[in-house]
């Protein structure tokens, strides 16, 4: 590919989505969007290129960013952000909602579906237990294709069986030929929708747990404080996050911290909670006074879990 | 080091498998046969054992019905390792006090994963 094509994509995927594309990766550019090319009936990649210079067309601009987005996932990817979910997260919240009796999570950058139906299967074997819980999993992609496959929640024999128990196999999946099929029961436990996270996520609502693993490995540093600020913002003061295993928030942003003992597990910080209960106090106010009157919960509430060692 | 009894009349299987299970830190012994794997287990159980389904002299299945008759046949951890795919035969796998099922063809993620699963290596 010419350098100037090269910048072309370059800064066309970093205003669209945040993507950040280094030359070293610029192959992925072309075995990628040659099928596209194709799809668009252009001779060549290159024809391709030309037009969209000339005549940018979004549907077009589109497909070039869903062809660019990484779908690598699978089900209970890495194990341990599970065990977490449901060992340290689920039973923290469940006694701190268990009043309101609602749980409003959000996977962000779903791609197939893999992450919120492990999550949902999760929460199915706990059926007894949350009854009369009112659990929502939404769970978004910037891509309407990936949506659409996840959707559908029909897997390969190789998908099912990198990470999925053999037990959920047998009792979450149907057999059809030569895929599996996931269950309504758990299908139905899901909400997709299609979002970029460089959007305002205001719509999104408030979550009490957010699920945004291995995807900010993609973005810039300053991408990535503005939608961990903005996470920050839809995170309840008490609730959780999950990174991927190569993700931090250090060095990016004061509004999370890291559980120590959990990888991947974080926090909002007290600043991030003055922040989102006092949006209009003064950046330095103080935490006794006045900050309470905006909140819904007791500042510092997320302290009393013993969870999480704080000096 | 934790020892892998791999049952599978194919050489090349398990050559794949031993070279996989080494990789994961397996020591990695072979049966040809359930025969051959009931032999081994007569004499030393292993912690988790890899086996096919259809196999000459004695099947899979029968193995492993077998083995969790034998005084302490009930600790190794069976996966079956097997191109029977369908949902009546990982049932019936399962119901036989198999850990877990895998469809072949396999790959070490694949191996990994399942592993991991039932506790045999940690997830690093």
């Amino acid at each position: 590919m010419k350098i100037s094509d090269f910048e072309l994509y370059k800064s066309l995927l970093y205003d669209k989505s945040g993507l950040v594309i280094t030359p070293d990766k610029s192959y992925l550019l072309d075995s990628r969007l040659t099928p596209i090319a194709k799809k668009w009936n252009y001779a060549t990649l290159e024809a391709m290129t030309l037009h969209l210079r000339a005549l940018p067309d979004e549907k077009l601009i589109k497909d070039i960013v869903e062809a660019m987005t990484t779908n690598e996932t699978s089900f209970f990817r890495d194990t341990k952000p599970f065990t977490i979910f449901q060992e340290t997260i689920l039973p923290v919240l469940l006694e701190k909602r268990k009043t309101k009796r609602t749980l409003r999570i959000w996977c962000a950058a779903c791609s197939s579906g893999q992450e919120p139906y492990s999550l949902a299967m999760i929460l199915k074997e706990k059926e007894a237990e949350l009854r009369g819980w009112r659990i929502e999993i939404v769970a978004t992609d910037i891509s309407d294709e990936i949506l659409d496959q996840a959707k559908r929640a029909s897997y390969t024999q190789f998908e099912v069986q990198r990470g999925l128990p053999i037990q959920y196999l047998m009792k979450y999946f149907m057999q059809i030929g030569e895929a599996w099929q996931l269950k309504d029961e758990i299908r139905n436990m899901i909400r997709f929708s299609n979002f970029n996270l460089l959007d305002s996520m205001s719509r999104l609502g408030t979550f009490d747990i957010v699920f945004c693993r291995n995807v900010l490995i993609y973005f810039d540093e300053k991408n990535k404080r503005t939608i961990l600020e903005k996470i920050a913002g839809q995170l309840e003061n008490d609730g959780f996050l999950l990174l991927g295993g190569a993700e931090t928030v250090l060095g990016i942003t004061d509004k999370f911290a890291p559980n120590p003992e959990k990888r991947g597990l974080y926090v909002k910080t007290q600043a991030a909670k003055e922040g989102s209960s006092s949006a209009t106090g003064s950046a330095t106010g103080s935490s006794t006074s006045g900050s309470s009157a905006g909140s819904t919960r007791p500042i510092g509430s997320g302290l009393t879990t013993g969870l999480f060692k704080r000096t | 080091m934790k020892t892998c009894l791999v049952v599978d009349d194919s050489r090349v299987v398990r050559k794949v498998a031993r070279r996989i299970l080494e990789d994961l830190r397996f020591n990695c012994e072979e049966a040809e046969d359930g025969q051959q794997a009931y032999e081994f287990c007569s004499t030393a159980m292993p912690e988790v054992i890899l086996l096919d389904w259809n196999m000459p002299v004695m099947s899979g299945i029968e193995f492993l019905e077998k083995l969790r008759q034998m005084p302490s046949g009930d600790t190794p951890r069976v996966v079956f390792c097997t191109t029977e795919n369908d949902m009546s035969h990982i049932q019936r796998a399962m119901m036989a006090g198999a850990n877990e099922y895998i469809m072949k063809p396999f790959d070490t993620d694949i191996i990994k994963s399942k592993f991991i699963q039932i506790g045999l290596i940690d997830d690093e």
